[in-house]
């Protein structure tokens, strides 16, 4: 199966993605995140949260494009949602497709390794001490797996615990499965 | 043989400065500038800013090859497209070194440029920056 998943989310990736410059791309990122630096005059906890938020909102959207895009069916557990948001999700996006690591015992937690963040490339936190422990830059990957996530009725927290920027020695978001939701009014929408 | 380099805003504002030594001919990479010497470098390279200017328009490349001379001295010039001019004072004529070593620290400044938490004309600070400045230097020079 995990053959089967790689070779189609590669194939998307070919031919059924639009392709964008990775510069702009990158810059695009960097501009948002370091205008909210500047909003919030570096407050960099208001930062995080805004870069989530603004991430929830794409994954909502995005989650139903990926579908629309890959076909991918249920997942019989979290383990093979875990596959999926690492091989099929990233792959499509990001082209990167991060390690899947870490799990507990009762496998409701896992890790994702990302070796290489197209988000982040080029970029080195302002040296004032306070961004290198608060600022978690790509925090919007956060926000977009947990929207995401929820639209397919997964509730799950993740939390960037590491990240190269900070002078990690990786990058590792760690997933958290709350709760399978039950056919709710998805939030927000009263 | 010793080498002081300095990136120049385009407010004529210094961003970043290094001295470095040769490792050619059994240098050790160590600038042995004498003490005077020191204090002298930023004065001189500064002097040279007015004549850069001069050339930068009769020139198409952005090396301008040694601009400047002072007591043995050769200040050498690169513009980037974007008016920041890096600087070089050195004892020895060599344009061909001087250009590559102008040329990759052009490529570690674009990259610097394209952090989104750099603003042009501030001072360079990264660690990084500094240590492959340093790293070319010690290949070039």
């Amino acid at each position: 199966m995990n053959k089967g998943i790689k070779a189609s989310s590669d194939d998307i990736w070919k031919n059924r993605v639009d392709k964008v410059n990775a510069e702009l791309f990158t810059l695009t990122y960097g501009s948002v995140v370091a205008q909210l630096v500047r909003d919030f005059k570096n407050d960099y906890q208001k930062v995080n949260q805004q870069l989530e938020k603004m991430g929830y909102n794409i994954g909502i959207r995005l989650v139903e494009d990926f579908l629309a895009k890959t076909g991918t069916g249920r997942c019989q557990s979290f383990k093979d949602t875990a596959e999926v948001v690492s091989k099929v999700g990233f792959k499509v996006f990001l082209n990167v497709t991060p390690q899947v690591t870490n799990w507990t015992s009762d496998g409701k937690t896992f890790s994702l390794i990302l070796d290489e963040n197209p988000l982040a490339e080029f970029v080195e936190l302002p040296d004032d001490e306070r961004a290198k422990k608060e600022l978690w830059y790509s925090n919007v990957l956060t926000g977009v797996l947990k929207g995401a996530l929820e639209m397919v009725q997964l509730e799950v927290d993740v939390n960037f615990v590491s990240d190269v920027l900070r002078g990690d020695d990786r990058t590792e978001l760690r997933l958290q499965l709350i709760r399978f939701l039950k056919d709710e009014m998805p939030a927000g929408e009263d | 043989m010793s080498y002081y380099l300095a990136l120049i805003g385009t407010t004529d504002n210094p961003i970043y400065e290094a001295e470095m030594g040769t490792y050619r001919q059994g240098g050790d990479g160590v600038p042995k500038f004498s003490a005077e010497m020191k204090e002298l470098n930023p004065f001189i390279v500064h002097a040279a800013i007015d004549i850069v200017e001069d050339v930068q328009w009769r020139s198409n490349s952005l090396y301008l090859k040694a601009v400047d001379e002072f007591y043995g001295y050769y200040i050498s010039a690169f513009v980037t497209p974007g008016n920041i001019k890096f600087l070089l004072l050195h004892e020895t004529k060599n344009d061909e070194s001087i250009r590559q070593f102008f040329n990759d620290v052009n490529d570690l400044y674009v990259k610097t440029v394209l952090n989104p938490f750099y603003n042009v004309n501030d001072p360079i600070t990264s660690a990084v920056f500094d240590l492959k400045v340093k790293q070319l230097g010690k290949k070039y020079l």
